[in-house]
């Protein structure tokens, strides 16, 4: 890499020293993530074997079982929804917390991003704390406030405001809150990142042409301040979608989602194909949503983190 | 013409600061709770029967909890030392101009970002079965280093992207040679960039629970497994009392990588 | 050049982990049980005795036992399966045929459990605790007639959504087969599908499905009824006197968890003495006294508490009918399989 080698081969030099260094990171992932997507594909092909693992007969049984169900009767396939219930189902509880964690995420971050700047470190140091803190130990503190024996309840039925414990864990509103709680930093870093950026003189434009309040909201600040609307819903949606801990702990273990429903084919259930299937069509969902949003907001929108 | 007074502020939005303070209480309720509880004498989860560390005694008395915080410990500093040299390594690669493979490269890398933690889990689990890597420390160690990299990756890459190239050529008109000038201009530039990526794949390792749960073996329960287990007999004070630990390091590495973060800033500039 | 370094080093990294197994070596034993079965006083007095190190580690059902084997997880010497799973363990090949029955302490074994339907004469397996699979209701909230299954099926308004039931599919597929009078491991699809529609129906009352905190969700008072093994129950019932065993007039369930050695293990001579001393009466008692279900060994009698003799949970009352269900045909385990799934969606 001396001044005196040519220009070409000081260009090829330094790809191959580009290479060089790119390539453990590369390849640790390539070869432990990458090949492993690829393994799933091909097992959710195969035949299950009665007591788990796979038999190696190609088979598309483990996506027919998804759409349709031998009847315990008569063998005879009958459309079924249950699996797509329970994806239907997860689908409308990550969209309900996305959309929970933006009506309280949203104000969050715009009052924090218009604090002095001295403050604002403070407020998003509050934020990120909890976003790093261990989400296990995070829903196991929110299951040991909500359940019916638990000091949310206690409060509420000592202060007389409730005359019978509110179920809150093993519902699928408990669920919901669970998701919420996990995911809800991953929503307001982001708009607050757009909106620190925001340039604030084009509000006073508006509102010398009399716009009142909620019209300069509406109009000119949530559309500016899109991206960063959109990064926190993915980073909202796509985790929640494939949720394991928070329907696992304050679902009960009695109303699945689909990360649940995944782990399980690979533990009791023991149908490995079957949940490879399930993991693949999950994958296909997020990669179709991340793929919708890149192509409506354009490339440089969709940054993950 | 700027108005000043608060009834005229155009960036007020009234009941977003109630908002913000809702927010706060319901992220940090839970964790508040659960430490003030892990304090609690008696067993109940409702009365208050006085103050008393019994319960972190008899967490630390815990021979699973203990032997669980070790795996973890070991499996956390090798998988982010590891995450992180090759993350750094990663980011002086594809530092610069564009290049073809560029965006396929740092596609790859922000991979395990986007991968749902189930799906990773169990290609992991059916990867290694395949492949015959025995499960144990050793494989809950590689399927750490994988989702580590992006994590180290990108407070690594941020900070490069703000060492401008003058830098070095201003090394190189002194006569340093490429090693020199990135040894002893880049190098130390790029050290915090390097030291927060690997606390937050620290933290990421230490914290992980789904992949880890699928790729674990023999001997080698992590800490989060080992709370886990403990939570599914039911919730004890013991538990509140590991928890309220556990809450404590993140706080600290969090809030150390926070002013980290500042001291770089402002080093920046 | 730099590049193929590169490639070495990962290369060489990737090697190094996979050497990395779980550990063996002269004095390791790595036992694989059920959650909270085993005192830590028996694993240090073994560990004193024969100078090994224990490692545990658990399991919360038959099923995820035999999932964790058959996904090749390996590394793990003995596990304490029930008896339908060490017929279904041997039949695929996942155990060690260490012979117990020609261990010094084999003598002790009640004789009545010697030649048992999942392991004729002893050639795998060794006996480790046996019971009951029943459930618990609070007195306190409810002060009806607990001795039928309709309390679970067809609950009480004191006792709807307060119930929890076991994480495992045969317990809760056979608790529906005999209430609904239908005989075990059945593939009658009509009789089948009246059990779906009878757990479907049911799930409404329940709170939640948790094997391992079968016990923490009754002390608590999350649940006021759940389904629980003997043993567990009565060390429920020392948390919280209200509680009380149902021995139902359908009839449950007995089972027998069992000592075996997997295929594989690489500390068989440890846990040839592992299972020799299990069977040690004085051992076996305090396992017993821990455990609180029945041991499988004779001349416990002099170790045992005193409650245990008096115990409602282990000296059920005439007239109780018990039955062992052996493992079903795989089409039967497959229907089971899909009943299950369909009742936790």
């Amino acid at each position: 890499m001396s001044a005196a080698v040519p220009p070409v081969r000081k260009e090829r030099n330094n790809m191959r020293a580009r290479a060089a260094l790119m390539s453990p990171a590369l390849l640790i992932i390539g070869g432990f993530l990458v090949a492993p997507l690829f393994v799933v594909l091909v097992y959710s092909f195969l035949t299950p074997g009665t007591y788990g693992g796979v038999i190696w007969e190609w088979t598309t049984d483990a996506y027919v079982q998804f759409l349709f169900e031998k009847d315990i009767f008569d063998e005879t396939l009958i459309f079924s929804t249950a699996y797509l219930q329970i994806y239907s189902r997860s689908f409308v509880q990550a969209a309900a917390s996305t959309a929970i964690c933006f009506l309280i995420g949203f104000p969050t971050a715009y009052f924090i991003a218009t604090r002095p700047a001295a403050q604002r470190n403070m407020w998003v140091l509050l934020v990120t704390v909890p976003y790093w803190i261990n989400l296990l130990i995070r829903t196991i503190a929110m299951l040991f406030l909500v359940r019916d024996n638990g000091p949310l309840n206690h409060l509420l039925l000592s202060w007389g405001i409730i005359d019978e414990p509110i179920h809150i864990a093993y519902t699928n509103f408990g669920v919901g809150i669970g998701l919420v709680y996990s995911y809800l930093p991953f929503m307001v870093l982001p708009i607050y990142a757009t909106i620190e950026r925001f340039d604030f003189r084009l509000v006073e434009a508006a509102f010398d042409l009399y716009a009142d309040r909620w019209t300069v909201l509406w109009k000119i600040i949530l559309p500016l301040c899109a991206p960063g609307v959109i990064a926190g819903s993915l980073l909202v949606f796509i985790p929640s979608l494939g949720a394991f801990i928070a329907p696992d702990l304050l679902g009960g273990g009695k109303n699945l989602m689909i990360g649940n429903l995944i782990a399980m084919q690979f533990q009791a259930s023991r149908n490995w194909p079957f949940g490879a299937a399930a993991a693949m069509i999950l994958m296909t969902i997020v990669l179709v949503t991340l793929i919708f949003y890149a192509r409506r907001q354009g490339r440089s929108t969709v940054r993950l983190h | 013409m700027r108005r000043k007074s608060t009834a005229h502020d155009v960036k007020r939005y009234p009941g977003f600061r109630a908002i913000t303070w809702a927010t706060m209480v319901f992220l940090y309720g839970p964790i508040i709770v659960i430490a003030i509880y892990s304090f609690n004498e008696i067993r109940s989860i409702t009365v208050w029967g006085g103050f008393s560390l019994d319960w972190y005694i008899k967490a630390f008395n815990n021979d699973l909890i203990q032997r669980a915080t070790m795996n973890s410990l070991i499996i956390a500093v090798s998988a982010s030392t590891i995450a992180t040299v090759f993350a750094t390594f990663a980011a002086l690669g594809m530092r610069g101009r564009r290049y073809r493979g560029k965006e396929a490269a740092f596609g790859l890398i922000s991979l395990p970002l986007i991968v749902p933690e189930i799906v990773s889990a169990v290609a992991s689990l059916v990867f290694f079965v395949l492949v015959g890597i025995p499960l144990g420390i050793g494989s809950i160690m590689l399927a750490h280093v994988v989702f580590c990299i992006p994590f180290a990756y990108l407070p690594i890459n941020a900070r490069l992207e703000g060492i401008e190239p003058y830098y070095e050529e201003a090394a190189r008109d002194l006569y340093a040679d490429g090693r020199q000038s990135f040894v002893h201009v880049v190098l130390p530039m790029l050290f915090p960039g390097i030291i927060s990526g690997f606390i937050l794949a620290f933290i990421i390792s230490l914290d992980d629970f789904i992949i880890t749960n699928f790729v674990a073996g023999p001997g080698a329960t992590t800490l989060p497994l080992a709370i886990y287990g403990l939570v599914r007999t039911g919730l004890t004070p013991e538990i509140n009392a590991i928890s309220t630990m556990l809450l404590l390091v993140s706080i600290f590495f969090v809030t150390l990588s926070f002013l980290i973060g500042r001291w770089q800033a402002r080093t920046q500039s | 050049m730099y590049f193929r370094r590169s490639l070495f080093a990962a290369a060489l990294f990737a090697g190094a982990l996979t050497l990395g197994g779980p550990a063996w070596a002269e004095g390791k034993l790595n036992i694989y049980n059920w959650f909270d079965y085993l005192p830590q006083e028996l694993i240090d007095k073994f560990s004193k005795e024969h100078g090994v190190e224990v490692t545990m580690d658990t399991y919360d059902s038959n099923e995820a036992l035999l999932a964790r084997l058959k996904a090749g997880v390996t590394g793990y010497d003995v596990g304490v399966p029930g008896d339908y799973m060490v017929a279904i363990l041997i039949k695929e090949g996942l155990l060690e045929k260490v012979q117990p029955n020609k261990l010094e302490n084999y003598k002790h074994i009640d004789p009545k459990f010697v030649d048992v339907y999942f392991d004729k004469g002893r050639e795998y397996s060794v006996p480790y605790q046996w019971g009951t699979t029943g459930f618990m209701v609070d007195t306190a909230t409810y002060g009806g007639d607990i001795d039928t299954l309709k309390v679970i099926f067809e609950p009480p308004a004191e006792l709807s959504g307060k119930i929890n039931m076991l994480k495992d599919v045969n317990d809760v597929i056979n608790m529906g087969l005999r209430y609904l009078g239908h005989s075990r491991c059945n593939n009658n699809p009509e009789q089948l599908k009246e059990v779906n529609a009878l757990l479907q129906g049911a799930k409404k009352h329940w709170l939640s499905f948790n094997s391992d905190g079968a016990k923490e969700v009754l002390v608590s008072g999350d649940a006021a009824a759940g389904m629980i093994w003997n043993g567990f129950g009565m060390r429920a019932r020392a948390e919280k006197g209200t509680l009380k065993y149902s021995y139902p007039k359908e009839g449950m369930t007995a089972w027998m968890d069992n000592l075996v050695v997997f295929k594989g293990a690489q500390n068989v001579e440890n846990a040839k003495k592992f299972m020799n001393f299990m069977m040690e009466p004085e051992n076996a008692a305090t396992l017993t006294n821990f455990a609180r279900y029945t041991a499988g060994v004779m001349g416990t009698e002099p170790f045992l508490d005193d409650e245990l003799k008096t115990a409602y949970e282990v000296n059920p009352p005439e007239g109780v009918s018990m039955e062992f269900v052996p493992p079903c045909e795989d089409d039967v385990i497959r229907l089971y399989d899909r009943i299950w799934t369909n009742l936790l969606k």
